[in-house]
């Protein structure tokens, strides 16, 4: 059967669109990879920023973005993953689940600068953290709560009720069920998920504005009261705030080149994990 | 143990009723020094004029998002319909990820391709003197707002049953008037959901408007202007302001704006997703 003008068109049309997507996507890639693959070395990544930041390398807002990140884990993991037992195992189906979800849904789409406001005003000002790693990092670890919570809450559904079922009928308590069959199933889908917030939240830089990123740090001290350097706001201050752009620019690329490239190093990951140990999850 | 769960899925709650406590009792404070209706009906910001209206912040908001949905908008849907009735399984094996992967490049590499390719480029196009401008944001928030209208009018899209377009294809119907008629309309409440999540992705933009838009502070005249958005003078205007005045609190005033204006939005959104769950088959 011969296709007819009028159905080739539209379709012509919407693989149009599917190409401007594609062609978006690569040419930002390697533009960035191209222009940021020019001054990437181990030199760049293990020196500390020189001259006013016009030389030298971003080992300072690495390590800065390293810890950030450590400290939000340390936050959001461990409640993110027991709010979704929760759910999952534990909550009847009642008005206060229902308002948790809702919370939590909403959480999510909350923009990331009112999560900005929000840390300076309960740990910078409120806890009297003042502006430090500790209260970026308590910041983000709650605007990645709400993933965390909805990937692993899915993760752990994904478990067959019968392997519930049958941990229970040979005695086991709702407890000994969840520590030793539903978490370790749950496991690598629970990691995928963990993987992709803590990158989203590494990327991050409104919330970390006001509650303890500085634009220069002199050596490569850390500490939780300190504050400190992170990539992305390295990168926004070298762009917009630096007085020498000619000079800086390489950095920049260099610092977008070094976030994209954690980024979907962290993607691939997580994909890796999710394909190799997807199958024996599922049973 | 159940009560340490039952701690951490209840925490959630205590984070959002937080902020909302936050906005509102900083609101409250602004409101006491500045009357509501010169709040929200004033075109003017300049702080240092005791001059707090929040309507040329808004209005930049809007254009810069309504531009973005422009070209999102079409873009979005049409790969959608493309990936999920067109596209040879390899492709779209690809593209899929890939497009995730988009969503996940940081705001601030965003912002930074606005600065070094987006304002060249319109600079050149529009002959202006300068490219950081609404259209700017717009472009960049575009491509923001993409990764989630593709995947979830996608998923709404392969959602509607497969019988469906088997009885219009038995009837006779091309494949084209089957999406149209049939498709279509069928994942319509998908398709608007996955819109509003967008925008709700857009509006809420921090990083990539201040970089790109200019951030001068007056009415906006067109896509051309230099705009400022609610977000990007939030983030201008915290880290110099004195804590506890006036301008600090209307900060938080016009965050509460932006609050409300994005839980409308998600809020929509999830109606209408809650909508589509009660009538599938």
């Amino acid at each position: 059967m011969k296709t007819h003008v009028t159905e080739r068109v539209p379709q012509a049309m919407l693989l149009l669109a599917a190409l401007v997507v594609a062609v978006l996507l690569v040419s930002l890639g390697s533009y960035l990879l191209l222009k940021g693959g020019e001054v990437l070395s181990v030199d760049f990544l293990t020196s500390i920023p020189a001259q006013g930041m016009t030389a030298g390398g971003i080992l300072t807002p690495i390590i800065g973005t390293v810890a950030l990140t450590l400290i939000t884990a340390a936050v959001s993991v461990p409640i993110g993953i027991g709010a979704a037992v929760y759910l999952s195992e534990y909550a009847s189906d009642n008005w206060l689940t229902q308002i948790a979800r809702a919370a939590i849904r909403n959480l999510a789409g909350v923009p990331s600068i009112i999560f900005g406001l929000f840390g300076l005003t309960i740990f910078v000002q409120g806890l009297q953290l003042g502006s430090s790693l500790l209260s970026s990092g308590l910041t983000l670890g709650l605007l990645s709560l709400p993933y965390i919570i909805t990937t692993s809450e899915e993760a752990i559904r994904a478990i067959p009720r019968i392997v519930r079922e049958s941990a229970l009928a040979l005695g086991a308590t709702q407890w000994e069920v969840i520590r030793d069959i539903i978490l370790p199933a749950a496991t690598p889908s629970i990691a995928t998920g963990v993987i992709l917030s803590l990158s989203r939240a590494a990327g991050e830089t409104a919330p970390i504005l006001f509650t303890g990123a500085t634009f220069y740090l002199s050596g490569n001290s850390v500490g939780l009261m300190q504050e400190f350097m992170a990539l992305p706001y390295h990168l926004y201050t070298l762009v917009t705030q630096h007085q020498a752009i000619e000079q800086v620019q390489p950095i920049a690329f260099g610092t977008a080149c070094v976030l994209l490239l954690t980024v979907l190093l962290l993607n691939l990951a997580a994909i890796s994990i999710r394909r190799k140990y997807m199958p024996s999850t599922l049973l | 143990m159940q009560l340490a769960f039952q701690a951490s899925g209840f925490f959630c709650i205590a984070v959002l009723g937080g902020i909302l406590l936050m906005l509102l009792w900083n609101s409250i404070a602004f409101f006491t020094d500045v009357p509501l209706f010169f709040f929200l009906s004033g075109t003017v910001w300049q702080p240092e004029n005791q001059q707090y209206g929040i309507l040329s912040l808004l209005v930049s908001t809007l254009l810069v998002t309504i531009g973005a949905m422009a070209m999102a908008i079409p873009i979005g849907i049409g790969t959608a319909l493309y990936l999920a009735e067109y596209a040879l399984p390899v492709l779209r094996n690809w593209l899929k990820p890939a497009v995730e992967m988009l969503a996940a490049i940081p705001s601030v590499v965003i912002g930074f391709i606005g600065i070094v390719v987006i304002n060249p480029a319109i600079m050149a196009i529009a002959k202006t003197s300068n490219g950081l401008n609404a259209l700017n944001g717009s472009v960049l928030l575009a491509t923001m707002a993409l990764p989630t209208i593709i995947t979830v009018a996608e998923d709404a899209i392969r959602a509607v049953p497969q019988a469906f377009r088997e009885a219009s294809y038995g009837l006779g119907a091309s494949k084209w008037a089957t999406l149209q008629k049939i498709v279509v309309p069928a994942a319509y409440p998908g398709m608007i959901a996955a819109i509003m999540l967008g925008i709700g992705r857009a509006i809420g933009e921090t990083m990539t408007v201040l970089m790109a838009t200019g951030n001068a502070i007056a009415f906006p005249k067109g896509m051309l202007s230099s705009v400022r958005t609610i977000t990007a003078n939030i983030a201008i205007e915290m880290g110099e302001v004195p804590f506890f005045s006036t301008h600090y609190y209307g900060l938080f005033a016009t965050a509460l704006v932006l609050f409300i204006i994005s839980f409308a939005v998600n809020f929509a959104a999830e109606k209408v997703t809650a909508h589509i769950r009660k009538f599938q088959i």
